[in-house]
């Protein structure tokens, strides 16, 4: 019954995807069976290391994986209840920057430098919302307001903008006409530390005002407790456990979530050691076979190297890719879940 | 903007003076002698020994150099050791064919290549952008001359459509036009290709294709507003290399230019033509890369903020 509703309530599905790169030397497999949700008014955070296909995933909801190299594989991704795969590249052009829109990693290179703002601002809404120039200029300097730059600066360049107010007029860009779905690609990677707050305090905020979900990628977990409801921890292209906010920071079960919380520093005790994820990311053009993570995992058991895990559900929301919970519910890790001693972690 | 042309303009200044400079040691410092030319067979001591009192021949070097730019300046060039006329008379003259076969040749090469690039990066795979790319190297790598005798054998000699030599009517221009484009084509249809190429992957390309623009704007607008820039430099600084091709070309077909001026005169030891003609070139190319460098600020709103500010600290 749960399921049936949470579907109904999904904006984004996405469903066993698979996408390879394919050269002639190598077939890089990018995604590999990858299964995402997110439900309308929500924000899901997708975490996972470099390189660990986040950004491919984020393109191929735009249908924006580059040919004739890159290949979908097998799967389907239902963006507001429509097919994306079988729509036409026009038909795709409508979808853009429309219904779901995207921001960026790199403000300071995302931004086309010989235009002015307000005219990449502009240029979106006269494809979309039909406007006229003049209406899509004015429109354009309202949603620079909207991000707390003067309407007046719509006439300059790029490079006439800090990091942190390029990263906002991008923002302003992604926003222009109110997508149903805003991904958000690392957006706070490239500013520095008092901006990357300014900047998710103020997606936080229109998310919530225009009522928009958003799929914010990231490998900051501290950007995941500020901002996310839904947590999918993503590794060589697949998920490997997901969850509620609290779920996956108080009752984590996969021992690759385990590895990225244990590389963050502990305020509290500052003298113990990092503890880092020993080894590198599999190369995706040779996958390791059955876990993709068990070169890595301290919990390795024999059968993690033949079959791959399948997924384990503890809860509606919570579920984990790993061998160690085949026959139990129990958490198997070495770090215990959290008990709240009055309400819930922030 | 106005104060930066100005300094521009001024800078200009010691760049033709140092030119004239150079060409001026280079043919006092050659050997022979300006009287026999000038009198040739009528040669006799004491009408040498005229002459050269007449021209100021026995000054100082620097007083001749200077009476020399002075002039210059005032707009008298000299006169000819050989025709005896007016040297401004003669660039009066071939100072239009030039300008005209070189107008003709970057355009004709900018209109050619542009597209041949743009269309080469948008479909980097194809049989065209191969096809391109060795056209280019043939371009390069084969000598002007060579092309143009080529040209004139068919066109000229076989098919008898144009005339070997000269310039009469616009159909005359046609050969020498193309030969001293050719080159120029391949360079800078091969920069704008590997320009259009990076502009393709850079990322406001992809934000521009994630806003849903078609993709006929996003190359032709978002990638093409960037990719120009660094082919228009270098059409600037082809412009004055181009003047060079004109030497040889206007050899070969036998037109009466700036070009073979500035050769007949060295062959003669005609020092006022050849001073007056290789300065007269030396000002064209200053002012084709100023040109340049206003282009580029037109057309890239950082040059140009860069050009304001400095206009108004300095």
């Amino acid at each position: 019954m749960e399921e049936i509703t949470n579907t109904n309530n999904a904006l984004l599905e996405i469903e066993d995807l698979h996408i390879h790169f394919v050269s002639k030397v190598e077939t890089v497999k990018a995604i590999n069976g990858l299964n995402l949700v997110v439900h309308k008014g929500k924000t899901l955070g997708l975490v996972g290391e470099t390189g660990a296909g986040k950004t491919t995933t984020a393109l191929a909801i735009l249908n924006m994986i580059a040919k004739p190299q890159g290949r979908i594989v097998a799967g389907r991704i239902t963006l507001d209840g429509e097919d994306i795969f079988s729509k036409t590249e026009d038909q795709m052009e409508g979808i853009r920057g429309n219904t779901v829109s995207m921001i960026f990693q790199d403000p300071m290179t995302s931004l086309n430098p010989v235009m002015t703002v307000g005219d990449q601002i502009a240029e979106v809404l006269q494809i979309h919302k039909k406007l006229s120039k003049a209406a899509a200029a004015k429109e354009a300097q309202k949603m620079l307001e909207t991000v707390g730059i003067p309407g007046a600066r719509s006439v300059e360049y790029p490079h006439q903008f800090s990091g942190g107010m390029k990263q906002r007029v991008l923002i302003a860009l992604g926003l222009a006409c109110t997508p149903k779905l805003l991904i958000a690609d690392e957006p706070t990677t490239a500013l520095d530390v008092t901006i990357q707050a300014q900047v998710l305090e103020l997606m936080k905020d229109l998310k919530d005002q225009m009522n928009m979900s958003m799929l914010m990628i990231t490998h900051d977990l501290g950007i995941v407790a500020e901002v996310c409801d839904e947590v999918a921890v993503m590794y060589a292209g697949a998920i490997v456990e997901s969850g509620t906010l609290e779920d996956i920071f108080d009752r984590k079960r996969h021992p690759y979530t385990e590895g990225l919380f244990n590389s963050l520093p502990d305020v509290n005790n500052r003298t113990q050691s990092l503890k880092p994820i020993g080894g590198q990311m599999p190369n995706p053009a040779d996958l390791p076979q059955g876990c993709s993570f068990h070169p890595r995992c301290e919990y390795a058991m024999p059968k993690c190297s033949q079959e791959e895990p399948p997924m384990h559900r503890f809860s509606e929301t919570h579920c984990a890719k790993c061998w160690l919970y085949e026959n139990t519910d129990q958490c198997m890790l070495a770090s215990q879940d959290y008990v709240p001693s009055q309400g819930v972690s922030e | 903007m106005i104060r930066y042309i100005g300094k521009r303009l001024l800078l200009m200044l010691p760049v033709v003076i140092g030119v004239i400079f150079v060409v001026y040691l280079i043919m006092y410092l050659s050997p022979g002698d300006a009287t026999t030319t000038i009198l040739g067979t009528s040669w006799t001591p004491e009408g040498a020994e005229a002459i050269r009192e007449q021209l100021g021949l026995n000054e100082p070097f620097f007083k001749q150099f200077f009476t020399y730019l002075f002039h210059f300046f005032q707009g008298d060039l000299g006169t000819s050791y050989i025709t005896k006329e007016a040297v401004i008379n003669q660039v009066r003259i071939s100072f239009p064919n030039t300008a005209l076969l070189v107008l003709i040749s970057m355009t004709l090469a900018v209109a050619v290549s542009i597209p041949i690039g743009i269309r080469a990066a948008v479909k980097p795979n194809s049989f065209f952008s191969a096809f391109t790319t060795a056209f280019a190297l043939v371009g390069i790598a084969a000598p002007g001359f060579w092309i143009a005798l080529l040209l004139v054998l068919l066109f000229s000699v076989k098919l008898g459509w144009l005339h070997a030599s000269g310039l009469e009517t616009w159909k005359d221009a046609i050969l020498p036009s193309i030969v001293l484009a050719l080159s120029f084509m391949a360079s800078i249809s091969r920069m704008m290709r590997s320009s259009m190429i990076e502009a393709l992957g850079m990322d406001y390309v992809r934000t521009a294709r994630a806003k849903g623009v078609k993709k006929h704007r996003v190359i032709y607008r978002h990638a093409l507003g960037n990719a120009l820039l660094p082919p228009l430099t270098v059409i600037g600084s082809y412009i004055g290399e181009m003047l060079g091709g004109a030497v040889i070309c206007e050899t070969v077909f036998a037109i009466p230019g700036m070009g073979r001026l500035m050769v007949n005169a060295v062959l003669q030891k005609d020092t006022p033509s050849v001073l007056a003609s290789v300065s007269i070139m030396a000002i064209c190319v200053a002012i084709m890369s100023l040109i340049t460098d206003l282009a580029y600020a037109f057309f890239d709103p950082r040059i140009k903020a860069l050009y304001m500010r400095g206009g108004k600290s300095k």
